[in-house]
Parts: structure tokens; C-alpha cells; sequence
């Protein structure tokens, strides 16, 4: 693992490695290895070049006295290395960006120590601190109605109940309730989440804050079974499983959003600035719903049972308006009207104005 | 990694941090181990370490101890050098560890691992696992931020050191891309989709993109320091005006009865249909036509435009074309 390690990487480690232990006056070989992730032999090196370190001129001395015997190190010389290098501009605001959209977060009823914390940062990390006002991320749907569910996820979380929940389904266009063992709240891509054990399914699921109904927290102590295993949100929220039903999709230039927003097996370039792409899923309704709303722009290839739902879907939708027109003497052409309003929208030709949904739905 | 030049490098950042006068290359060379005797291959050697020392952040001054010196000198100011006195609650503490985490196989987690570890240096036990009761973050809080765009890299450092940039985008609804130049003045992420906002040089206007429609390799097109964000542009606003039309627009729906639920939820109105039995009569509010025709359909059969007529027209071009 240390291979890869740069000799300015080492530095950088060495640098902040003696105020480490100034800052702590004496401190264990294996703690000091398991904070800077390094095994204890590293370490050891580490400590042996320091105290190596020799200036020959005017007179030779050596800036750095150090001891690890025993297992405890003590530094009791460090000359001008005791404190640690100031921050840089891309470690101030990794950790300042970070901050302020936990500020955002629903759910953290104390904020004070947020606020308090990037004061402090600010301060110590001077001009190192000001492009990170250049980045931002912003959480959704911060209103009132998701920051008190958050509030009650977080409050069932602490004292382990169980959570009722009328939750959303957009790909089925339902609202379902279902009982919830809450196991984290998290916030990926500044969307909050709520993770936990489904009754109902019986399984680890994620549900977004902003598609709950409702959410009553219950009397009842929640148990997620020993084989709920938290979702490694580092790996990505979704991964399909290899039962789920590939779906072919080949979408125009204006449908291209599709493969931005869904994670696709794989997205093949077609002429044109066409796509094709394969997605899999469990249930694959919310896929004749996505047909619907793309229109011409996107086209079902396989499986040819999807293709016959959308098309049944597609007829039945468009008999309502012929039913509609003829028992309410509606006129059912509006064209020149919408032509030239269509028309205008389309030459305007602007990148800015995204055909995609800004609410799209699914659920994996 | 080699041994050697990391001595070498530990060696001129203490003999500099302890000077108080500056000191020369020659100087620095008789003080500090590790230099060669050739005077070409020593030069290219300190040229070097001072390049690599600067990337690090050490803030290493050039000067003239006198005005009439030849050589210009060097040294590092403890002041400049140092990080200032920092000391944190408990509680503070623990919103530290989340935030070093929120950046976890992204872009910027090694700078975030990076000021963990100097704070840490610096006394501070920010111990992401330590989570008592009084923690403002309660357990279960796991924010995280990824960055799966190739262009995330070379748009931050561009953002950081006000550089012009230009790449080739695909914008919606266009099959060729389009090389663009930008002067970017922030990255932003809302909904989960990072943007950069900025001036674009060939439209003359201010412009947003998206990271993920950028095709190809971010390219620098001017010097370190080149733009200039102008007083009061707020890049988050930029993006926001630019993602959502105003709801202006109101639309009169025939859904049926216990289908529709995401238009309910946002409706102003919700009534039974007097004149059709099984169906309610749902009024709400919309911002961009295409947009929500492309809405509506997503219900099929289960909702019906009734008004107004250029939204129900659209709606059934939009059906007509998943039919063709």
C-alpha cells in the first residue's frame, strides 16, 4: 500500500506527524500508526528519519530530539516544526463545502456547533477559505414538511421505535404504508434519505424524505433482523440485481437525459446523437410510465411484453380525449394555436431548458 | 518514493523555518544534506524542491536581505507557515469527523483527509467514530457527495485558480457537441447534479452546464488568475433560475379517483367530478408546458388535460408520438 506513496506525500506526513505528538506531550507508537493509517514499522521510520535530520551550516545541529521507547512517543525538541502546516486551499474548502451543506441537512436540530465550527475554520484557514464560497451544494426540498420528518426520523433513531410510513410510488403511481425499522438517515448527492428495515418488503430499503405522506413514529421498538445490512452508499445506491429485467431503450437527442438520470447497464452512441440504452429493474412499470412521458423521444425495444403495455397504455390514454371531446363537445384540435407556441419553444434552441423532470420517478 | 529527497525536502523546510534573514541557494545548499556538487545538476535539483514545496502549500518567500544583494534569498515565515491556534468543543469535534467523510471516494477526499490530518496535528481529536449523546449529529447521519464526472477535477482547480477554461458540450437537445469557452465562477450541485456557472466568452452572456453532458477533456485556456468573478454574482442562484421556470401557469386535470397521487400532492384544488363519476377534478400550478406535458403523460390513462388547450394538445402529441 505504501508504494504509491510520493516522497512530498511522506513530507506532508512527517510535517504534521511532530506537532501530533507535541500537541499531545506523549502519545502510543499504535495509536499515533492508526491515525495516520500507516502500520507501526512505518511509523518507526517515520520517527528514525526525523531524528536524522541534520543542518550543517553555520554549525551542524539537529532540529529534532525524539524517543519512542516503550511504545510512547515523546518529541523534546522540534525547533520550528511544532505546529502544523496551515491549511491549503483545496483542504479548506473540501471540509468548509462539506459544512455548509451539513448546515443544509434536515434533521440536525443544533446547528449551533455547525456555525461555530466553520467560524472557526474560516478563521484559521484565512485566504485559504475564500474559494470555497465558489462551491455549493444545495439539499433539497429543505421546507418545512421534510425538516419535521427528518426531525422524526432522527428522534425515532435515538430512541429506537419503529416508523409508520405513507410513503410514494412514483413508478406506480401509489401511496403505499408500510412499517419501517429505521437504521440511518443519510444525505447523498444533498438528497436525504431514510434507511431501514421494510416489513412489508423485508428487506433494507431507501426511502426519499420528499416522497413521505406521512410519518408517524410508533410505540413499538424497532429490531432490524441481524441480516439488514446498511447499503454502502459508497458504492452507489442502486445495484441491480442479476433477477432484474434488462430493458432496451433507444432514445432521441432530446431523450438523451434518460441515461444522466438512470443508472444504465450500458449507453451505446446510434447516429444522429441518438442513444440505446440497457437498464434493469425489478418491476417494469415505472419503464411504461417513462415511454409515456418520453413520447417520440424514446422507444421501447425489449422486452416485447413492455412494448405492448405501452402501447395499450399509450391507446387508452388518447380514447379518454376522443371520449372526452365527443361527451363534452370539447373541439378536439387546438393545432395552429400549439404549433406556433411549440415552435417557439424549440427555435429558441436554448441549452438552459432541460426537457428532463426535475421529480423523475422510479423505484428500484 | 524515495528516502532521499523526502530528507532532502524535511531538511530545507526546517533550515528555512528557522531563519529569520534570507538565506541564498548556496547558503541553503551548505546547510542542508542531499544537494550535488555540480552546480547545473544542484540548480535544476532546487528549482525543484522549491516547486514541490509550493504545491504543498509551504509558503516559501523570496527577498533581499539588503538592497544592494545579487542573489535573492529565501526563507519560510513561522507565521506564514503555521497554522493559527484552533481549539474545538466535543461537540464541534464530532461535526468535524462527518464532514471529513462526506467526501469519501470523491474528487476532494484527499484534501478533506489531508486538514483532518493537520487538525489532528494540531491537537484536535476529531474521531469519526466517537458519537456520545451529546454529539449534534445524531447516529445514523451519513452524508456523502460524489463526484463521478471527469470534468469535477479540472473545473474545481480551474474555479480555485480563476482560470479560464474550454471544453466541447453537449447541450440538451443538440447531437453535436460544441466547443465552448468559459470563464467558470463556481461548481454547484442541486438535485444531485453538478453545474458550472460562469461567463461564457463566445455567447457573451453568463451560462450553466452540466458536468455530466461535457464530452472530452477540460482544457485550460489562459493563465492562473485570469478571471475575474464579478462582486455579487451568486453562482447557487445562477444555477437555480436556470433549472426552474416560475409556476405560473395553471392547469385544470381530470384524474382518477385514487390514482395521480404526486399531482395531488402539489395541487391547489381537489374536488370530485361532478359530471364524471369515479374522477376528481385536480387544479394545479406548472412552469415550463413541455415539461409538464411530458408530466402528465407519465399517468397515461389516469389523467385527462382538460384545460388549458395548449397543455391538452400537447399532451396529445406527446401520446400520439410513444404510439408511432
Amino acid at each position: 500500500m505504501t508504494a504509491l506513496v510520493t516522497s512530498t506525500e511522506r513530507l506532508q506526513r512527517l510535517l504534521a506527524l511532530v506537532p501530533y505528538v507535541v500537541s499531545r506531550k506523549s502519545v502510543g507508537l499504535a495509536e499515533t500508526a492508526a491515525a495516520f493509517g500507516v502500520s507501526e514499522r512505518e511509523l518507526v521510520d517515520d520517527l528514525n528519519l526525523l531524528w536524522c535530520v541534520e543542518l550543517r551550516a553555520p554549525d551542524p545541529y539537529c532540529p529534532i530530539d525524539l524517543s519512542y521507547e516503550g511504545g510512547e512517543i515523546v518529541v523534546s525538541q522540534a525547533e520550528s516544526m511544532g505546529r502544523p502546516l496551515r491549511l491549503a486551499v483545496d483542504e479548506a474548502s473540501a471540509l468548509l463545502v462539506a459544512l455548509r451543506m451539513l448546515a443544509e441537512v434536515p434533521g440536525l436540530e443544533d446547528r449551533s456547533a455547525l456555525s461555530r465550527l466553520i467560524a472557526k475554520l474560516e478563521a484559521a484557514a484565512g485566504e485559504a477559505a475564500a474559494v470555497s464560497a465558489q462551491v455549493a451544494v444545495q439539499v433539497d426540498h429543505r421546507d418545512d414538511e421534510a425538516e419535521a420528518y427528518a426531525a422524526q426520523v432522527r428522534g425515532a433513531l435515538s430512541s429506537g421505535r419503529r416508523v409508520h410510513l405513507r410513503y410514494y410510488v412514483p413508478g406506480r403511481d401509489e401511496a403505499t404504508e408500510r412499517d419501517v425499522d429505521p437504521m440511518r438517515l443519510l444525505v447523498v448527492e444533498g438528497r436525504p434519505y431514510l434507511e431501514g428495515w421494510c416489513l412489508r418488503a423485508e428487506g433494507v430499503r431507501l426511502f426519499r424524505l420528499d416522497r413521505v405522506l406521512r410519518l408517524d413514529v410508533l410505540d413499538v421498538p424497532a429490531a432490524p433482523p441481524a441480516e439488514a445490512q446498511p447499503v454502502d452508499v459508497d458504492q452507489g445506491l442502486f445495484t441491480p440485481s442479476p433477477d432484474d429485467v434488462p430493458v432496451v431503450l433507444e432514445l432521441s437527442v432530446t431523450g438523451r437525459w434518460v441515461a444522466e438520470y438512470y443508472p444504465c447497464e450500458s449507453v451505446t452512441d446510434l447516429e444522429d446523437g441518438r442513444l440505446r440504452v440497457v437498464l434493469r429493474t425489478p418491476d417494469t412499470g415505472w419503464v411504461r410510465r417513462l415511454a409515456l412521458r418520453l413520447g417520440e423521444d424514446g422507444r421501447v425495444i425489449s422486452p416485447p411484453s413492455l412494448v405492448a403495455q405501452v402501447h395499450d397504455a399509450a391507446t387508452a390514454a388518447l380514447a379518454n380525449y376522443v371520449v372526452l371531446s365527443l361527451d363534452a363537445g370539447v373541439r378536439p384540435s387546438h393545432a395552429a394555436d400549439t404549433t406556433s407556441r411549440q415552435g417557439r419553444r424549440v427555435d429558441s434552441g436554448r441549452e438552459r431548458r432541460l426537457p428532463a423532470p426535475k421529480e423523475d420517478g422510479h423505484d428500484w | 518514493m524515495s528516502k532521499r529527497k523526502t530528507e532532502r525536502l524535511l531538511g530545507l523546510v526546517v533550515c528555512l523555518l528557522s531563519t529569520r534573514r534570507y538565506l541564498t541557494a548556496e547558503q541553503i545548499r551548505e546547510a542542508v544534506p542531499g544537494y550535488p556538487e555540480q552546480d547545473d545538476l544542484f540548480k535544476r535539483m532546487f528549482e525543484r524542491d522549491k516547486e514541490d514545496l509550493r504545491d504543498l502549500g509551504v509558503p516559501l518567500e523570496t527577498g533581499l536581505n539588503h538592497p544592494f544583494d545579487d542573489d535573492p534569498g529565501y526563507r519560510i515565515r513561522q507565521q506564514a507557515y503555521e497554522l493559527p491556534e484552533l481549539r474545538l468543543e466535543a461537540d464541534e469535534a464530532a461535526v468535524l469527523g462527518l464532514a471529513a467523510r462526506v467526501w469519501r471516494r470523491a474528487e476532494l477526499a484527499g484534501a478533506a483527509a489531508g486538514a483532518l490530518l493537520k487538525l489532528r496535528a494540531a491537537g484536535i481529536d476529531a474521531d469519526p467514530a466517537a458519537s456520545d449523546e451529546n454529539s449534534p449529529v445524531p447516529p445514523g447521519i451519513e452524508p456523502r457527495l460524489g463526484t463521478p464526472e471527469p470534468a469535477f477535477g479540472p473545473l474545481w482547480e480551474a474555479v480555485r485558480d480563476r482560470r479560464p477554461v474550454t471544453f466541447s458540450y453537449r447541450a440538451a437537445g443538440r447531437s453535436e457537441p460544441q466547443r465552448r469557452e468559459l470563464e467558470p465562477w463556481g461548481v454547484v450541485n442541486r438535485h444531485g447534479r453538478w453545474y458550472v456557472a460562469g461567463w461564457d466568452r463566445g455567447r457573451n452572456d453568463t451560462r450553466v452546464f452540466r458536468l455530466s453532458r461535457i464530452a472530452g477533456p477540460v482544457k485550460f485556456c489562459g493563465p492562473a488568475g485570469r478571471v475575474t468573478v464579478p462582486d455579487g454574482a451568486d453562482v447557487r442562484e445562477l444555477v437555480r433560475d436556470w433549472d426552474s421556470a416560475p409556476q405560473e401557469h395553471t392547469a385544470l386535470l381530470r384524474v382518477r379517483a385514487g390514482a395521480g397521487v404526486g399531482l395531488r400532492r402539489h395541487a391547489i384544488s381537489v374536488r370530485p367530478d361532478a359530471e364524471a363519476p369515479g374522477w376528481d377534478l385536480v387544479t394545479t400550478r406548472f412552469g415550463d408546458l413541455a415539461w409538464f406535458a411530458d408530466y402528465a403523460a407519465w399517468f397515461g390513462p389516469d389523467v385527462i388535460v382538460l384545460d388549458p388547450p395548449d397543455l391538452r394538445e400537447a399532451v396529445i402529441r406527446h401520446l400520439k408520438g410513444a404510439l408511432a
